[in-house]
């Protein structure tokens, strides 16, 4: 993966289920090109504080449905520039999963963890396995079908297009 | 092997047969962006290289999410939108002429058994008109704008018979949000819906759309109805599943003695009989969207309210789901009948729903709507309740400044 960090260490913020594009950044603050705006606001109805206490590099973590509602790329960005290096859920809503791999930003299904908040991770993105360091856990999250994967690895979508013109499967 | 209508419509894009699981890259026959969307894909085309769109008659922009701009932030995003559809030769939609989904049939820039792309979550409402429509983000569209294509996954299907007529007073929206319901937020993730039964055959093309729009609210990547019953004014070759096309699951549903539905705070699958909550105290109610911003939405609440007035605590505001229902509105009397009876006529688009302007709840306030969200902040602010309902659900209730059952009002 030439575009992206391929191994992350950092700390684990974990929220719950059904996180919907509006709780990741309400639609008020989406109609923007300054993605500074948006990391400012970014989950601010659900916890008011992630956005002091992340640091740059950290983990989101979630449970079911991650990323629900709207089609707002904003909601990845946001959590891109604030300082997220990968998001962690046991499964994610479909659109936000597709823009997330198309802005760059890493996610992993799990579907059965069990990571809680606080835990070190780390985080081999090709092998898709996940170390909790703290209670000594591994996870393998399912793996992206291969042309997910060739998108990540440019760094997004528009490194892709840039580069082949075109789609291959 | 039987193929479901995805399954088909997908097939008949790319010259062969593919089922469930497959991964294509098939041609589009149209795709939109909004003003959430728009300035994003914009930006996103010209980084990768982007020239010319792939074809200027198939491609369109549309400001309905902050419309009119409530400052000169926004107003600087649509400038940026209006000076690219310019220069690509594309249509775009101003301010009033309405929201996307809306606009996007009323034009016919999406027929039955097309692949059409939005960059807004609720595309799936195509699947009114038998086609295959899904909602991307802001650089999936930009992809496609540019090569006139999009990568999918063949969708597995889940399959909703629903059989019996619906009761007098309870409408698609109930209907929907009873399923919503049943299926839950995720209960159709990665997948498609097939909508099929008698109830589904009575349904207009407005309430097909309704149904089709919430699909986005299971998760699904596309929401289809049978095209048994659908009337347009157009000849078109109906898309039908096969009779051994493979569904991953299939619901069975009798509706004949459903009543009104509420969703109530916070998700939109957290849905009840009225019943549950008949009393609960309401402040504002809202009727547009483009779940349910149409012509017989607006009659029905016109219906209900016709020679009353909302009650003195409430305040109501409709937004049409376009101009030319607006306008519609106005010839038969409706438009003057809901104002007539207090309620505040806004410009046709977005704003309440999204929370971007006219129309934000105040803190501690309920509100009943029309929409097809009541996430927490949706409508602007995290401090207010909102529980979705019908139509006729919302104008029932602005008139007793509580959530109640229209249908008193009704027969």
């Amino acid at each position: 993966m030439s575009g992206v960090q391929t191994t992350i260490k950092a700390k684990a913020h974990v929220y719950g289920d059904h996180i919907d594009t509006d709780r990741i950044i309400p639609g008020k603050y989406t109609k923007t090109l300054d993605m500074t705006t948006l990391a400012n606001h970014v989950l601010e109805d659900l916890d008011p504080n992630f956005n002091k206490i992340v640091q740059q590099g950290d983990i989101l973590v979630a449970g079911i449905n991650f990323g629900c509602g709207s089609s707002r790329e904003q909601a990845p960005l946001a959590l891109k520039k604030s300082g997220v290096s990968v998001v962690i859920a046991k499964d994610f809503a479909r659109i936000f999963f597709r823009n997330a791999i198309n802005i760059g930003l890493p996610v992993l299904e799990i579907a059965d963890h069990n990571i809680q908040k606080g835990a070190e991770l780390d985080i081999d993105l090709k092998s898709g396995i996940v170390k909790d360091l703290t209670v000594d856990v591994t996870y393998t999250a399912t793996k992206l079908p291969d042309i997910m994967i060739n998108i990540l690895s440019e760094g997004g979508l528009v490194n892709y297009l840039t580069k082949y013109g075109d789609y291959s499967l | 092997m039987g193929q479901t209508i995805s399954e088909k419509i997908i097939s008949n894009h790319i010259g062969k047969k593919v089922y469930a699981g497959e991964l294509v890259v098939s041609e589009v026959d149209g795709c939109m962006a909004s003003d959430t969307t728009g300035p994003l894909t914009i930006k996103a085309f010209h980084e990768m290289g982007g020239k010319k769109v792939f074809s200027p008659d198939k491609c369109a922009l549309i400001i309905d999410h902050a419309a009119p701009s409530p400052n000169e932030r926004i107003a600087n995003l649509h400038k940026m939108m209006r000076d690219f559809a310019k220069e690509q030769g594309m249509r775009l939609f101003e301010i009033g002429e309405g929201i996307c989904h809306q606009v996007m049939v009323e034009n016919a820039y999406v027929k039955p058994g097309n692949i059409f792309i939005g960059a807004d979550s609720h595309t799936p409402t195509y699947g009114a008109l038998n086609a295959f429509a899904c909602g991307v983000g802001s650089t999936d569209l930009a992809a496609t704008m540019m090569t006139g294509k999009i990568w999918l996954k063949v969708p597995q299907t889940i399959q909703i018979n629903c059989s019996g007529k619906l009761q007098e007073g309870v409408t698609a929206k109930d209907l929907i949000l009873f399923l919503v319901g049943k299926v839950t937020v995720s209960g159709a993730t990665y997948q498609a819906i097939e909508f099929t039964g008698e109830t589904f055959e009575r349904l207009s093309l407005a309430s097909r759309m309704t149904v089709a729009n919430m699909s986005s609210e299971m998760g699904a990547k596309t929401g289809i109805v049978h095209p048994k019953g659908l009337k347009l004014d157009y000849d078109f070759e109906a898309i039908t599943p096969d009779e051994d096309a493979n569904y991953i699951k299939t619901f069975d549903f009798d509706v004949a003695g459903l009543e009104p539905q509420v969703s109530a705070p916070e998700s939109p699958d957290n849905v009840h009989n009225i019943s549950n909550y008949e009393g609960t105290k309401i402040n504002y109610a809202f009727i547009g969207t483009c779940c349910n911003g149409r012509l017989e939405d607006l009659n029905i609440a016109a219906e209900i309210l016709k020679g009353k007035k909302i009650h003195p605590d409430v305040r109501m505001v409709i937004a049409p789901a376009s101009q030319s229902v607006l306008l519609d509105a106005i010839s038969n009397g409706t438009m003057s009948t809901l104002i007539e009876a207090g309620a505040s006529l806004i410009t046709s688009g977005c704003g309440p729903c999204v929370g971007t302007h006219q129309g934000v709840p105040a803190d501690g306030e309920v509100v009943i709507s029309a929409a097809n969200r009541n996430f927490r902040g949706r409508m602007g602010n995290p401090n207010s309740n909102i529980y979705l309902g019908a139509p006729s659900t919302v104008a029932a209730s602005a008139l007793e400044g509580q959530i109640v059952n229209p249908k008193k009002y009704l027969v």
